[in-house]
């Protein structure tokens, strides 16, 4: 897929990324010098627990960071174009116009009281000067693209007459009204049936793959990735730990945080190979650090089997492979394969 | 009272659960005068049969609105079945006079998803923990401070911090409590409704390792609940598979995962994220779950079967052994 991802224009380059908060308990950082680049139809996978800061991210990446918090620094360029300091008024032709985001909750997407059609027209006349019919032309194929069977009928109802999966591929089509080059996911299958988030998954695939579409994917599901993502970035306490393809992270990873994670999944039993009932799951002693109160050096080190002094400094990026890289002083050794 | 040894420790018999069923009286008039369309009710149960063996952990899977938490809230009697028994170690619980019930009752308790919204949040842990086995008359004044740290200890808190109140805890330590607080009352059974749903990977680690431990500890039974079929395999002796209100499948969980037979389980199974890095071909299971307000006719499942033939249009499947101790409901088994 990405074979010369250094040769094309990424969608969005990322770089040294820093948010923070001023609060009562101090500022906190709650994205630390992130870095990372999407290609056109490439999915990220931005991993993490609550608190880890993958959410502030997305918000950083779409101007949502508000007082008390502000984007000390790094750069966001959009095909080339620097987001970060640009004024408001430039922002709302940006968003849900070339960045579209898909939250978890599709209510935080939908108003309550306004028809599906009434509200998919708005989001096209937002940015295009279309004739009502062609929006509601637009409108129709987009649900019809996320899989919707009678697009007439749901175009007519209002967002509580629909399931909660039919409301969040609503919230999917309305993302890919004005054909954006990014879309933002925040856990948008975590409240889904099992068979409803393979459905959504599938397509969301499919539409990047044919679009050209970038696509970041938050979730704090490991197996989601897994079917999912092209690359993967973890999260740990603002800080991507680790970074790669997605057979890197998963297969191969370095980090021992991204070890611990993959051997706490309760999906790893479900590999025949590794299942054996009434083994106890591996788990990571203790719990994310207040990022308010953060340790030096090293955020994952108390709770770490591998650490040493030698933690208590800030690990630099290191690349265990090309394209791999790895925020750790004592990573995990790689098996041949 | 004498108990059959040979009884399960709990049994669900034909239990069956409606919901808005009696119109009132208004109601009616409302609707003889065309006012007011009556609303239908919905089965969120059919004729479920369930028995548990004493030690035994049984996980009860399916998606949203197939009716695992209704039957979890019947099972610890937080609900009154519409139709079918409910008995306790052999005895039919809910016939008995209510001083006795309520003695019988204190064995089963239950764990719920949501750590934040079933605690108080007015009262410490201490008193959230210590409450009914006072009222039970468990425990005598003078012991209660001991008593609340043993079972802090137990679920691996720190029994100082019993004087805290449960919004000065993380979500994973709000899960401990709310374990403790239902192992207060010494009980033998567990109903666990998502109780790890809610809270993050690792954490989510330690709470069900927490889940096995007291399991081997205490001797207890649980019904676990959970649309996470990870977590289901991780814990479960016996895995029943439900939709719609029905059990479709029940067997034990190696040959459940190993030889799933009912449509609907295999199409979980292939559809359930794994670790294992690859293209997935979703699609395995069309469309949505039908509403429960108007279930298909004949098997439940069979607009989104891929197999579904005449007979599975008009007559509704029963659950069958297929091998020892699996059962499955599916017409194709038939032929």
């Amino acid at each position: 897929m990405n074979t010369n991802a250094a040769t094309v224009l990424p969608t969005l380059a990322v770089e040294h990324l820093t948010t923070r908060f001023a609060s009562r308990a101090g500022v906190v950082t709650a994205v630390d010098d992130v870095s990372f680049s999407v290609a056109p139809g490439e999915v990220l996978g931005l991993v993490g627990e609550s608190g880890s800061g993958k959410s502030m991210t997305a918000y950083s990446l779409l101007g949502l960071i508000e007082p008390p918090g502000e984007i000390v620094a790094g750069s966001i360029r959009l095909k080339g174009r620097e987001l970060r300091g640009l004024p408001e008024r430039d922002w709302r032709t940006i968003r849900g116009n070339r960045i579209a985001m898909i939250f978890q909750d599709p209510m935080m997407t939908l108003n309550p009281v306004l028809r599906i059609d009434t509200q998919m027209v708005e989001a096209i006349h937002a940015h295009r000067r279309v004739s009502r019919q062609a929006a509601l032309e637009a409108a129709r194929s987009a649900l019809g693209r996320v899989g919707i069977a009678a697009p007439d009928e749901r175009l007519r109802a209002y967002p509580h007459q629909l399931s909660g999966g039919m409301r969040q591929r609503v919230a999917i089509a309305i993302a890919l009204l004005n054909a954006p080059d990014l879309i933002i996911a925040d856990e948008p299958t975590t409240a889904l049936d099992v068979s409803i988030q393979a459905q959504i998954l599938f397509e969301m695939q499919t539409l990047c793959r044919e679009s050209g579409t970038a696509l970041i994917w938050i979730t704090h599901d490991l197996a989601v990735v897994a079917g999912l993502a092209d690359r993967v970035g973890v999260m740990y306490a603002g800080r991507i730990v680790e970074h790669g393809s997605v057979h890197q992270v998963l297969e191969q990873a370095a980090h021992p945080y991204t070890r611990g994670l993959l051997d706490s999944t309760p999906a790893a039993a479900l590999a025949p190979a590794e299942h054996g009932k009434g083994r106890r799951l591996q788990q990571i002693p203790g719990m994310p650090p207040s990022l308010a109160d953060l340790p030096a050096g090293c955020a994952f080190r108390l709770r770490c089997t591998r650490a040493s002094s030698a933690c208590e400094q800030l690990p630099a990026l290191q690349s265990p492979a090309p394209g791999h890289e790895v925020r750790c002083f004592h990573p995990l050794p790689q098996a041949p394969r | 009272m004498t108990s059959d040894k040979a009884a399960p420790l709990l049994e669900l018999r034909a239990v069956s659960k409606q919901f808005g069923e009696q119109p009132g009286r208004i109601e009616r008039v409302a609707e003889s005068l065309g006012w007011h369309t009556p609303a239908r009710p919905v089965q969120a149960l059919d004729a479920v049969n369930l028995a548990i063996a004493a030690g035994e952990v049984v996980g009860l899977v399916g998606e949203s609105g197939c009716g695992k938490s209704t039957l979890g809230r019947i099972a610890v009697g937080l609900a009154a079945a519409s139709a079918g028994e409910r008995r306790w170690r052999g005895i039919a619980i809910d016939r008995l006079p209510p001083a006795e019930r309520r003695h019988h009752q204190l064995g089963i308790q239950m764990i719920f998803q949501d750590p934040y919204a079933s605690l108080n949040p007015r009262m410490r842990v201490r008193e959230l923990i210590a409450e009914a086995p006072r009222v039970h008359g468990l425990v005598g004044r003078g012991a209660e401070a001991d008593f609340v740290a043993a079972r802090l200890q137990q679920v691996g808190l720190d029994p100082a911090l019993a004087e805290r109140f449960p919004h000065q805890f993380s979500g994973g330590q709000r899960a401990r409590i709310g374990i403790a607080r239902a192992l207060a009352v010494n009980p033998a059974f567990l109903v666990c409704d998502e109780a790890v749903a809610a809270l993050d990977v690792s954490i989510q680690a330690q709470v069900l390792n927490l889940f096995s431990h007291l399991r081997e500890q205490l001797g207890l039974t649980y019904l676990f609940i959970s649309h996470d079929l990870g977590v289901v395999r991780h814990l479960s002796d016996r895995v029943v598979i439900m939709y719609l209100g029905r059990v479709v499948e029940s067997a034990p969980v190696d040959e459940l995962f190993a030889h799933p037979n009912h449509p609907y389980t295999q199409a979980l199974l292939a559809e359930a994220p794994t670790l294992k890095v690859e293209r997935k071909r979703f699609l395995a299971i069309r469309g949505e779950l039908p509403s429960p307000l108007d279930p298909p006719r004949g098997c439940h499942f069979h607009p989104r079967c891929p197999h579904a033939i005449a007979r599975c249009r008009v007559e509704m499947p029963l659950l069958r052994e297929i091998a020892p101790h699996h059962q499955s409901a599916c017409h194709l088994n038939a032929g």
